[in-house]
């Protein structure tokens, strides 16, 4: 008594078939998996599954809540993009104006400021982003001493729980000429004090560099537990070939851990133009703005101290659309070329 | 067999080599030390002189910043803004710390961000295992189309302005609900609990509980989240240290120094430069000195509270970015 029904909802899972199909190949064994779920799919098998498990239903209602109000209203309330907002009539009652707004962002002559400097500072960062913690993940595979290992893993994981505001005072603090270390350095090789974040030149550096600081020892992990995945036996072959350490690294590890490269590659690319708004926003000051304005920052100027929502609006889906695109495809020639992709 | 004994020494010397595990101690060391130079090429010896090199590189690099830090804010004023500091304090003193904790902006943004941190954690861990195990179970009518409807939001987002929108038409702006629901549910946490659920849980468990009579929620509360301790733990941490760090909903949604979280104090005092009421007329040079040094100790007393849980969590947290490695 028991037992029939569970089989039956067993039956007309998507997940179980499979599966059993692939235990069993033969034919006739598939072909009894066909014909067994009767009305399985559509609207039966929802009802059935509402009247047992209500009560899952019941529990995903205040997160699904949450995603319609904070994730997808904002979706819809991107049309102010298309629209002359004003608080008055609303999101929906404002006029249409067409792509008027976007019109006016391509006019504005700080557009290609914006795009050039959005674009330059994130290639450079995953550029440099993403193959240091490669690095760090392989020479810290080739450490035979757990307590250097682990120390050095320990240390340069920890920057990673620091917040944003605190690595820029940080870096603010080093690099003032007045009393940071950078100072002392500079005038050690007699140089005169340079005032690095007052220098539009150097922002883009130090954005690096801080970065490179914060997520190294973090990312590195990701490839540590790739790396402890690779087959012993590979390097055994390996080492019997006469194959030092540099060659194995090169032929084994390389290829064990690129699937993993590859994703976090995709991911890093795909977000070239999401770039973190925070630490961009907290390096600028009057000085460097010509080179730390980014299209983030822009945004967050126009919409909440300028309040031109519709403007503001317009230039972050401009920005979200660019965004989804480059990620759909590199995904895509990605999955051409590596074979790996997100989906 | 034989081929196995022939290179016995090379297999585990390349296992301790390439896995770092296998009982590896500090005092194993020293003859894995000695059976490279007898076994191991010139070549590898240099290779692993510049390894060596490369990862004390990396280790310096994180470290002497945040020792030059630590050794600063408990250095005399003078020996601060007069750059003696290195990486050990000069002129012992707790001054800077006194007028950091003395400061009422300050410890007002410190108990805003406890409360942020606590509430917001409890939240959003309720609101996560609220969809990331009903999305765990096969037997959800429809969860193809809400994994999509959550991961859809990872790829594409409807920007500031109109979340901003959002915020002010349910009336949150300037109230503590503002930095404490609109960013609540983060994707990724919802896909590393459900891939832990769909791989820890076994159906087993469940079907057992059901020929007893257990309810869904009574099987969740009872078998699934005491099983799930490790990854409460891990996701209960992300959110709290993204409580505690982030500062950017803050900037946009409070105007009320009353709420401010203590990343918002940190950006006033050490970013914008802003005296703190407690020391007006920062004109005088003691007045400056003081003010150099109150940023040290401010940045030590921002960073202490989550430094002081990361050793205990590292190892689970090392487990969390694993699972999400996992494709679900």
């Amino acid at each position: 008594m028991c037992s029939s029904p569970r089989r039956s909802e067993k039956d007309w899972s998507p997940v179980v078939m499979p599966v059993q199909g692939a235990a069993g190949p033969n034919v006739e064994g598939a072909a009894r998996q066909v014909r067994l779920p009767p009305n399985a799919k559509g609207w039966r098998a929802a009802k059935r599954s509402f009247r047992r498990h209500w009560q899952l239903y019941l529990l995903i209602i205040p997160p699904v809540a949450y995603f319609i109000i904070f994730k997808y209203i904002p979706m819809t309330n991107a049309v102010i993009a298309f629209k002359d907002y004003n608080v008055v009539d609303g999101v929906w009652g404002s006029p249409w104006v067409g792509f008027e707004q976007f019109a006016r962002f391509f006019d504005n002559p700080i557009f290609w400021t914006l795009l050039r400097n959005t674009f330059i500072l994130s290639t450079y960062v995953v550029l440099v982003s993403f193959p240091m913690p490669i690095i760090l993940a392989l020479a810290l595979n080739e450490v035979r001493s757990r307590f250097f290992q682990r120390t050095v893993q320990m240390v340069t994981y920890a920057p990673y729980f620091i917040s944003t505001v605190v690595v820029v005072s940080m870096t603010i603090l080093f690099l003032s000429p007045k009393l940071g270390l950078a100072g002392d350095v500079t005038s050690f090789f007699g140089m005169h004090a340079i005032d690095f974040l007052g220098d539009p030149d150097f922002f883009r550096h130090i954005y690096v560099a801080t970065d490179v600081w914060q997520t190294t020892g973090y990312s590195a992990v990701i490839y540590l537990a790739a790396l402890s995945a690779i087959d012993v036996s590979l390097y055994e072959a390996a080492k019997v070939d006469g194959a030092s350490r540099f060659q194995r690294i090169m032929n084994v590890d390389l290829p064990g851990i690129m699937p993993t490269a590859m994703t976090i590659l995709i991911l890093s690319v795909g977000n070239v133009m999401a770039i973190g708004f925070e630490k961009a926003f907290l390096f600028q000051n009057s000085l460097n703005l010509s080179q730390s304005e980014i299209i983030p920052t822009y945004t967050y100027k126009v919409g909440l101290l300028n309040a031109d929502f519709s403007q503001a609006a317009a230039i972050g889906l401009f920005n979200g659309v660019i965004n989804l695109v480059l990620l759909l495809g590199v995904n895509a020639v990605s999955k051409r070329v590596t074979g790996t992709g997100l989906w | 067999m034989t081929k196995l004994g022939k290179t016995g020494p090379v297999t585990t010397r390349s296992l301790i080599a390439v896995t770092g595990k296998k009982g590896m101690r500090a005092g194993g060391n020293r003859r894995g030390d000695h059976q490279t130079q007898i076994k191991d090429p010139l070549v590898d010896r240099f290779f692993m002189i510049g390894v060596y090199i490369l990862l004390t590189t990396f280790l310096l690099a994180v470290l002497l910043p945040l020792l030059y830090i630590v050794a600063s804010s408990f250095s005399s004023p003078l020996a601060v803004s007069s750059g003696q500091v290195t990486f050990w304090p000069v002129d012992f003193t707790l001054e800077g710390y006194e007028r950091a904790l003395g400061d009422s902006q300050i410890m007002t943004g410190f108990l805003n961000s406890l409360i942020y941190t606590t509430v917001g954690t409890l939240i959003s861990l309720t609101l996560t295992v609220a969809i990331a195990y009903p999305l765990s179970r096969k037997d959800l009518w429809g969860r193809g189309g809400l994994s999509l409807g959550v991961i859809f939001t990872m790829l594409f987002a409807g920007g500031i302005i109109p979340t901003y929108i959002v915020v002010q038409q349910l009336g949150l702006l300037d109230t503590r609900w503002a930095l404490l629901l609109p960013q609540a549910v983060g994707v990724w946490q919802v896909i590393i609990a459900v891939v832990f659920f769909r791989s820890s849980i076994p159906d087993e468990l469940y079907e057992a509980a059901q020929l007893d009579g257990a309810s869904d929620l009574r099987f969740l509360w009872t078998i699934v989240l005491p099983l799930s301790k490790p990854l409460l733990a891990v996701i209960a941490l992300m959110y709290a240290i993204f409580q505690w760090n982030s500062y950017f909903d803050a900037l946009m949604y409070l105007r009320d120094p009353s709420l401010y979280p203590l990343q918002i104090v940190l950006r006033n005092v050490l970013i914008l430069n802003q005296a703190t009421p407690g020391m007006d007329a920062a004109a005088q040079i003691e007045r400056q000195q003081l003010a150099d040094l109150l940023k040290y100790s401010l940045i030590v007393i921002s960073t202490v509270p989550v430094m002081l849980i990361y050793p205990f969590v590292a190892r689970y947290f090392n487990k969390g970015i694993m699972l999400g490695s996992v494709k679900g």
